[in-house]
């Protein structure tokens, strides 16, 4: 039987870093000195960009990197309580691909996953093969939101609908149903926000922002403890804005290369020992004061 | 014998209606994210065929919606024929910064 310690091994915490939000001050710190007993239950797990279907010299075994991820979930005395998967579950929007990872992701232990396509999910026009899937708790929309251990999560689609400058777009639709779904509510309640491409701009050349960015942070600011949850660019970039905590997920499939860095946003082909230290997921855990505490841990 | 030499003639008229003009395929290759030429001038009835060389994949969506490729792997291929004149523009779906124009006179 692992031990909580051995099992957080597995998944290389070793080698992360425990992000804290608390009162609005930033912190990092190595998880080396932070003592494990801190980091309690994961509420939740996000896992991004499994590009099933991907098989090339990158990482010619996208299944076995998402079984190993899976293993050492599964592997933690506490599972997560639910799972959020931002987008690029597939590499080409085949239905046989869709139908691999279902397979796949149906052995995590966690109680529920809540999905958004990425735009590797919707190649086939309007997306059929992800909602026909994935489209229920949204009504074949993609956005929808829902509440849990008292944070309100809202999912959001920026992939369909892009801007000319290749920047991902949620469209007038979709954000004035933002407005609505977060209007009333207390400013107290902590929120977390997931969308596949990051929701502010980390690098345009290469579309890896949202057009609406501003505006969905002037919607997100007045409440106490946001945390923003995107995939896309298959690295961790962290940024902290007010109460607004902006973060990216590794992949589970491949690495891409440091923004501007090379031709374009393709997979990063790295030496084959230095792969599994470039993959992995986010997990999150309830910090004190009802903030998220984020840790990042890779296949390493 | 008779069904297969009547398939063959029936290829031939479909074959020639595409073909108005007896124009060979032209390919557009898609590397580094870019599709080269970006802009090409081609005979109503020519097929275009694009091949895509990158490790990431692409897609040929016209911004009218004529035409829309599947999410092309590396080295796959989609071709369109052309058989009306105009300008016609596309992007990839996947990554809208990469544009190319086709005229067709």
């Amino acid at each position: 039987m692992q031990n909580r310690r051995d099992a957080l091994k597995c998944l290389g915490v070793g080698a992360g870093t425990l992000f804290t939000l608390e009162g609005g001050i930033f912190s990092a710190f190595d998880m080396a000195e932070a003592r494990i007993e801190d980091v309690g239950t994961p509420l939740f797990l996000q896992i991004s960009d499994t590009h099933i279907g991907f098989n090339k010299d990158a990482n010619p075994d996208v299944i076995g990197t998402l079984n190993s991820t899976i293993d050492a979930v599964n592997a933690l005395p506490s599972p997560p309580a639910f799972a959020l998967h931002t987008g690029d579950v597939t590499h080409l929007s085949k239905a046989s691909e869709f139908d691999t990872a279902n397979q796949l992701m149906s052995r995590l232990r966690v109680g529920e996953i809540h999905w958004v396509p990425g735009e590797h999910d919707v190649t086939d026009g309007p997306g059929t093969e992800f909602f026909a899937r994935f489209g229920k708790p949204s009504g074949d929309r993609g956005y929808y939101s829902f509440d849990a251990k008292g944070v309100h999560f809202v999912a959001l689609v920026n992939v369909m609908n892009f801007k000319p400058n290749g920047l991902g777009a949620l469209g007038e639709d979709q954000l004035a149903w933002l407005k609505d779904d977060l209007a009333g509510r207390s400013a107290s309640q902590p929120v977390v926000v997931f969308a596949h491409m990051p929701l502010w701009t980390i690098y345009e050349p290469w579309g890896w922002g949202t057009g609406e960015g501003e505006q969905i942070a002037a919607l997100l600011r007045r409440f106490g403890s946001v945390t923003v949850l995107n995939g896309h660019i298959h690295q961790i970039v962290q940024k902290v804005e007010g109460n607004i905590l902006f973060h990216t997920a590794r992949s589970t499939a491949y690495p891409q290369p440091v923004a501007g860095v090379g031709p374009g946003p393709g997979p990063l082909l790295v030496p084959r020992p230095e792969l599994p230290g470039m993959l992995g997921v986010t997990m999150a855990v309830p910090g004190r004061k009802r903030r998220l505490s984020l840790t990042d841990s890779t296949l390493a | 014998m008779h069904s297969r030499l009547f398939a063959f003639a029936l290829l031939t008229i479909s074959a020639t209606g595409l073909h108005p003009v007896a124009a060979a395929d032209v390919p557009v290759l898609i590397k580094n994210f870019d599709y080269s030429p970006m802009e090409m001038n081609i005979a109503a009835g020519t097929t275009v065929v694009w091949k895509n060389l990158d490790g990431e994949p692409h897609t040929i969506a016209s911004v009218d919606g004529m035409f829309r490729s599947p999410a092309l792997d590396q080295n796959d291929s989609y071709s369109f024929t052309f058989n009306r004149p105009g300008v016609f523009k596309y992007i990839c779906s996947i990554h809208p910064k990469m544009k190319a124009t086709i005229t067709v006179k």
